[in-house]
C-alpha cells in the first residue's frame, strides 16, 4: 500500500493528487481542478477542467462569470468517477450550498479532503457525513478549546430582541456573502419573521442564486431601491467590511452586528465596534473538529488553515498521526 | 449575578458614554441593596476581596485544561478572565449563579482551602457571560470603558444631583454603600464626612478670551504661574491622608512620598504634581513616568521626584476656608505652609505686576521648562466648585504652528468609526544627497469642524496608497497647519521630537507640500 503523503502533497499551486493528474482547490490556472465549495479561497476562475457539485458551479459562474474555467463537469453527492484510476466522490461537508468533501480512494488508501466543514444544523444545505478513511484532511479554523459555538437559535434570538427593544433603529448586520449571509436569512425566516430583508449591493447576486436553487428566503431587497423610511428599524445584511464603511452613513444610528465565529471572543468584537455580536459560525468549533477526527477513525490527521498548531498537539496528545499542511492562500479571517 | 453579568456585557459593546450612563441608571434603580452597590464597587474602586486570584485561576485551569492548550487560548483572547470563562466546562448553567451579595459574603468568609472549590462551585452555577462577569468582580480591571467619574455620573442622575456632590461624600465611604443610595433615594440624611480625609470638587479657570480683557482691571487680580503638571489635591485629617486627582480619583498609592509628608496634619489644600530636580520643573514627560502606577518602585521615586507646588487652602484643622475671598485663603495658605513645611512642597509664586501689559511681556517670553502659561485669580472670589465665569483665567501661552504635511490616517471610534478622523502628520528632514523625506512628527484628531472632517474623510480616501487595517497612508499631499504647546525630545518617535497638544489649527488645502515646515523648524523650538 503505498504511504498517503506519496501520493496526495501540496504544491504551490494547491493540494496535488498525483496518479490522478488533479489539484484540489488550486490557486489558479491549473488543468484539472475538483473544487469543494465556492469561496473564494477555495474556488477559484481559470482553471481548465472543473470538477464540482452543480451548486458550486453555478456560484463560481455568478462570481467569476459563465466562461471562468475551460470546462465544467458536475458530480452528483454519492456518485462515483474514476480519474486516471484514483476513484473520486463527493460527500456533503455541511458548510455552504453545495459544499463537499472529496473522497480519494487508490491502491487501497482512503484520503478524504474535506473543505472547510460544520457539524451544526444549517437549512441552507445538507448535513455533514462522516466517511471513515485512512487519512482526514482538516481545516482548523476555529482549533482553540475557547471555541464552542453555542446553539444558533439563541443567537438569532438575540437579533430579534434586539430589533424588538430597539425598533427604531436599523439592524446593520455584517455576514460572509456567500454561506453566512443565506443562513442568517434563513434562520430569521425559521422563526416567523416575514417583513423585507434588506441587501448589500455585493449580495444580491449569491443570495438570488439560493433562491433559484430552491432555498426559500421569503421577500428580499436591495438596499438601493428602498426608501430611507422603509430602512428605519429593518433587517440589513451586508460584507463586514461595509459596516465601518460610508455606505452605512445612510442608516443614520444603527445596530451593528457581525455574525461570526469569531464573535466568540469579545475583543473581536470591540475591534470591530460591534454592538451586537451574534455568533454564527460556517466552521467547526473545537469540539467538533475533535469529534470529527475521532468518528472518521483516521490514522493520520493533516491539518490546512487556521490554528493548526493547537489541533496537532491536542490530536498527538491523543495518541494520533497529526501534520499540519502548510498550504496557502487561505483566508482565515473571511468567516 | 445574573443582571450584573447583562450590564457589563451591554457595557462592553457599547461605545457611547450616553448609552453607558442609561445602562447603569437602569441597572442601579432596578436592583436592589447591597447588590447595586457591590456592582458599583466593582465598576469603581474594586470589591475590597483579598483573593490569590491568580494562583486560584491557575490551579483551577490546570485541573481543567491542558497548560499548552490553556496558553495558547490565553495568548489569542489576550485576557485572562476571559480565556478562564470560555474555556470553563459548560455544565448546563441550570442553577442561577448567586446574588452579588452573597458571592462577596462567600468568598470573604471562606477557609483559604476551600476558596478554589467555593469558586469552581460559583463558576459552574453560571453560563458563559456570567463567569465572565463573576471572574471581572473578584479580579477587578473590569475594561468595559467606564471610567470612575462615569459611573458617579449615572449615580448623580439617580439622585438628581452634580457629580461634584457625590465625590465629597464618595472617600467617606464603604461599599456596599447602602447609605449613598439611600441618601441618592431621599430616605435617608446625606452620609457623614466628619474627619475623613475627602475630596473637594475643584475650582476651575476658564480661557481667556480677547473680549474679556476690557472689563479686567489689573488690581483686582493676583498672578501665578500656569504649571505643566497635574492638578492635585491634598486632604490630610487624622484619619488619614489622600491624594486626588483632579477628577477625584484617589492617587496616594501611587505618590507615597507625599502622602507620608502630610501625615499627620489636617488641610485640604489644592496644587500642581510636578517632577522637580534641584528646584527646577522637569517636563511633563518625566511626570508621566510616575502616573498610572499602583506599584511604585523606591528607584522610580529617586528617578523622578514629585513634588507638589501649592496655591490654595481649603481647610485648616476643620475650618472651611472656602466662602473667604482668594486673597485671604492666600494668606492663610502662606502662613500655615510657614510653620508646617511639609516635605515635597512649596508654594506657587504670586507674581508682581501694576499692569496687565507687564504680565503681557512675562507671557511672551513664558516658555521656561514647566510653564504652560499664566494664571489669573480674582483677588476677592471666594472657593467655587466647577468652571464659574469671571473668577480664575487660564492665560495660555500663544501656540506655536507650524505647516505638517499629512502621512497616515486612521478610522476614529464610536460615531467617528466610519470617518478617518485620527491623523499622523510629518515634516520634511533633508536626508543624504539633498533628498528630502517625511518622518511623522505628531497625531492629532481634533480642532476641525465636522464639515471639515468629511472633507479630509474624503481626501483620505481618494489618495489612499497603502492600508494597514485601519490605517491608511496617503499621498503626501495636504499640508495641516498644527497648532500645539510645546516640543519636546522624544526617544521613542523617528523624528527625535515629539509635540505636545498638538491640533489642527486650519487644513491648508491652498498650500504645495513641498512648502511645509523642515525638522530643522521643529527643532529650533525645543
Amino acid at each position: 500500500m503505498p504511504l498517503a503523503e506519496t501520493w496526495v502533497y501540496p504544491t504551490t499551486q494547491g493540494l496535488f493528487c498525483a496518479p490522478g493528474n488533479f489539484h484540489i482547490d488550486p490557486l489558479q490556472g491549473a488543468d484539472r481542478a475538483l473544487i469543494t465549495h465556492g469561496h473564494s479561497d477555495h474556488a477559484r476562475a481559470g482553471h481548465g477542467h472543473v470538477l464540482a457539485t452543480a451548486e458550486t458551479i453555478a456560484i463560481m459562474k455568478v462570481r467569476y462569470g459563465e466562461a471562468c474555467a475551460g470546462l465544467f463537469q458536475t458530480i452528483r453527492y454519492g456518485e462515483l468517477i474514476e480519474i486516471n484510476g484514483v476513484v473520486v466522490r463527493y460527500v456533503p461537508a455541511g458548510h455552504i450550498l453545495g459544499s463537499a468533501q472529496i473522497v480519494l480512494e487508490w491502491g487501497g488508501t482512503r484520503i478524504v479532503a474535506s473543505g472547510d466543514y460544520k457539524r451544526a444544523a444549517d437549512p441552507t444545505c445538507q448535513p455533514f457525513e462522516v466517511v471513515p478513511c485512512d487519512v482526514f484532511i482538516t481545516e482548523a479554523t476555529f482549533a482553540l478549546p475557547v471555541f464552542r459555538h453555542g446553539p444558533v437559535g439563541s443567537e438569532v434570538a438575540k437579533l430579534l430582541q434586539s430589533m424588538t427593544r430597539d425598533a427604531g433603529r436599523t439592524h446593520l448586520i455584517g455576514a460572509y456573502g456567500l454561506g453566512k449571509c443565506q443562513r442568517v436569512i434563513k434562520l430569521v425566516r425559521e422563526t416567523g419573521y416575514d417583513k423585507p430583508i434588506y441587501l448589500h449591493g455585493a449580495h444580491v447576486g449569491l443570495t438570488r442564486l439560493y433562491q433559484d436553487l430552491g432555498i426559500e428566503l421569503g421577500d428580499i431587497r436591495p438596499v438601493s431601491e428602498a426608501a430611507a423610511t422603509e430602512l428605519q428599524g429593518a433587517l440589513v445584511l451586508c460584507p463586514p467590511s461595509a459596516l465601518g464603511d460610508r455606505w452605512s452613513r445612510r442608516f443614520g444610528e444603527a445596530v451593528c452586528g457581525f455574525a461570526s465565529g469569531w464573535m466568540r471572543v469579545r475583543g473581536r468584537a470591540r475591534q470591530r465596534g460591534v454592538e451586537l455580536p451574534l455568533v454564527i459560525s460556517d466552521h467547526a468549533d473545537w469540539p467538533e473538529l475533535i469529534d470529527t477526527i475521532v468518528a472518521t477513525d483516521a490514522a493520520d490527521v493533516w491539518v490546512t488553515h487556521g490554528r493548526d498548531d493547537a489541533l496537532v498537539y491536542q490530536l498527538s496528545q491523543m495518541g494520533r498521526r497529526a501534520r499540519a499542511l502548510s498550504l496557502i492562500g487561505r483566508d482565515e479571517d473571511a468567516e | 449575578m445574573h443582571h450584573f453579568a447583562r450590564l457589563l456585557d451591554a457595557l462592553s459593546t457599547h461605545a457611547g458614554r450616553g448609552d453607558k450612563l442609561a445602562l447603569m441608571l437602569d441597572y442601579f434603580r432596578a436592583t436592589p441593596d447591597p447588590d447595586r452597590g457591590w456592582a458599583l464597587a466593582a465598576l469603581t474602586d474594586g470589591v475590597p476581596l483579598q483573593v490569590p486570584f491568580r494562583r486560584v485561576l491557575s490551579n483551577l485551569m490546570a485541573q481543567r485544561v491542558d497548560p499548552v492548550l490553556y496558553k495558547l487560548s490565553r495568548d489569542y483572547v489576550g485576557d485572562t478572565a476571559e480565556t478562564v470563562a470560555l474555556l470553563w466546562p459548560e455544565n448546563g448553567g441550570s442553577g442561577r449563579p448567586p446574588s452579588l451579595s452573597e458571592i462577596v459574603q462567600s468568598l470573604q468568609t471562606v477557609n483559604p482551602r476551600a476558596l478554589e472549590p467555593t469558586l469552581a462551585k460559583l463558576l459552574d452555577a453560571s453560563d458563559g457571560t456570567e463567569r465572565w462577569a463573576l471572574l471581572k468582580f473578584i479580579g477587578g480591571a473590569l475594561r468595559v470603558g467606564v471610567s470612575q467619574r462615569m459611573a458617579k455620573t449615572a449615580l448623580a442622575q439617580l439622585g438628581g444631583r452634580d457629580v461634584g456632590e457625590i465625590e465629597e461624600v464618595w472617600h467617606a465611604l464603604k461599599p456596599p454603600y447602602v447609605d449613598l443610595f439611600r441618601w441618592l433615594e431621599g430616605h435617608n440624611e446625606r452620609p457623614a464626612t466628619e474627619g475623613v480625609p475627602v475630596f473637594r470638587p475643584l475650582m476651575l479657570a476658564t480661557p481667556i478670551e480677547e473680549q474679556d480683557w476690557p472689563g479686567l482691571a489689573a488690581g483686582d487680580f493676583a498672578a501665578e504661574w500656569k504649571w505643566d503638571g497635574i492638578r492635585v489635591q491634598v486632604a490630610a485629617t487624622p484619619q488619614g491622608v489622600r491624594l486626588f486627582s483632579r477628577t477625584g480619583e484617589d492617587i496616594s498609592a501611587t505618590f507615597p512620598e507625599i502622602a507620608g509628608a502630610f501625615s499627620g496634619r489636617n488641610v485640604t489644600a489644592d496644587g500642581e504634581l510636578l517632577v522637580l530636580r534641584d528646584g527646577n520643573v522637569q517636563p511633563f514627560n518625566d511626570l508621566q513616568q510616575r502616573l498610572n502606577r499602583k506599584v511604585v518602585a523606591p528607584k522610580l521615586m529617586t528617578d523622578y521626584p514629585a513634588h507638589v507646588r501649592l496655591y490654595d487652602l481649603l481647610f485648616v484643622d476643620g475650618e472651611d476656608l472656602r466662602t473667604l475671598s482668594f486673597e485671604q485663603r492666600r494668606q492663610r495658605l502662606e502662613g500655615w505652609h510657614a510653620t508646617a513645611a511639609p516635605r515635597h512642597t512649596d508654594l506657587s509664586q504670586l507674581i508682581l505686576f501694576s499692569h496687565f501689559d507687564a504680565l503681557t511681556a512675562l507671557h511672551i517670553d513664558a516658555r521656561a521648562a514647566g510653564i504652560e502659561g499664566l494664571m489669573l485669580k480674582r483677588r476677592a472670589s471666594p472657593y467655587l466648585a466647577g468652571r464659574p465665569k469671571g473668577h480664575w483665567f487660564k492665560w495660555k501661552r500663544t501656540a506655536l504652528t507650524l505647516d505638517c504635511v499629512l502621512m497616515y490616517a486612521q478610522r476614529g471610534s464610536g460615531k467617528r468609526s466610519s470617518l478617518y478622523s485620527d491623523y499622523t502628520f510629518g515634516v520634511w528632514r533633508e536626508g543624504a544627497d539633498n533628498q528630502r523625506e517625511l518622518v511623522p512628527v505628531g497625531k492629532a484628531y481634533s480642532g476641525f469642524t465636522d464639515a471639515e472632517l468629511k472633507q479630509l474623510d474624503g481626501f483620505i480616501r481618494q489618495n489612499t496608497v497603502e492600508t494597514f487595517g485601519p490605517v491608511r497612508a496617503v499621498k503626501p499631499e495636504l499640508v495641516l497647519e498644527v497648532a500645539f504647546d510645546a516640543v519636546q525630545k522624544s526617544a521613542r518617535h523617528k523624528s527625535g521630537v515629539a509635540m505636545r497638544f498638538p491640533r489642527i489649527h486650519r487644513i491648508r488645502w491652498d498650500k504645495p507640500a513641498a512648502e511645509a515646515d523642515t525638522l530643522a523648524a521643529i527643532v529650533a523650538l525645543i
